[in-house]
């Protein structure tokens, strides 16, 4: 893999990681955390372990996301402070 | 919470992508043998097609695959299958989970280690599948009644 590329993926990683603690739109945020999940597993394929990558994949961008979006229709929508 | 949803396009989406995720989720399951996959990545990609159902058409719609009354049931099966397999190796003189031991004679010791992890294997998917649905079903207070 170009260094390049990993590059890339670890700015998209940390901008996405400081955005998502920065916005108030809660189910933006579960997006956007999302977004930092996938390019973990995305770091992770590129150093050889494919097998940790496509968990991550699989469960952090996938089935987390849907409990974090229900767990917020569960609360109300913007948070307060 | 989610009633029957009113676009047209959310259902349908959720109707076509559902059946193509678990055939991945298949998929994986067998081919964790040769390569990067197996019975957890299965299960929890299994487990995103009824959840994608469960978002998209509603609960009460999605019950035909795994109803809600019998998540806990069949994740409790799986666990049973995975230790039961390594206690059953126990019991003909092996150590935990030594399949060369599992009680069936027409197979030779390496064939028999192939199909004993694929039986463990089994067990996960049914496992992490069930139980990830039952986690969705307790957040959403989808009870045993199997109302919405």
């Amino acid at each position: 893999m170009p260094w390049e590329i990993e590059f890339l993926l670890f700015i998209i990683l940390i901008v996405s990681a400081v955005i998502s603690l920065i916005l108030k739109n809660l189910l933006a945020a579960v997006v956007t955390l999302t977004i930092y999940s996938f390019t973990v597993a995305l770091i992770m394929i590129s150093l050889g372990a494919v097998d940790v990558g496509f968990t991550e994949a699989v469960v952090g961008a996938g089935v987390v996301g849907i409990f974090f979006v229900v767990a917020i229709f569960k609360t109300t929508r913007k948070s307060y402070d | 919470m989610i009633s029957q949803t009113q676009s047209p396009i959310i259902e349908i989406a959720a109707r076509g992508l559902a059946p193509v995720i678990q055939l991945l989720g298949i998929y994986v399951f067998f081919h964790g043998h040769y390569g990067p996959g197996g019975g957890f990545q299965g299960g929890v990609l299994l487990a995103a097609g009824v959840l994608l159902l469960r978002l998209g058409i509603g609960a009460s719609h999605s019950q035909a695959q795994v109803t809600s009354k019998s998540t806990v049931a069949l994740c409790a099966l799986g666990a049973f299958i995975f230790a039961g397999t390594g206690l059953v190796a126990i019991l003909w003189g092996g150590d935990f989970m030594d399949y060369a031991y599992l009680p069936v004679q027409w197979l030779e010791a390496a064939d028999l280690r192939y199909y004993g992890i694929l039986f463990v294997e089994i067990g996960i998917t049914i496992a992490v599948m069930t139980g990830l649905i039952a986690i969705y079903d307790d957040l959403l207070g989808i009870g045993n009644a199997g109302n919405n």
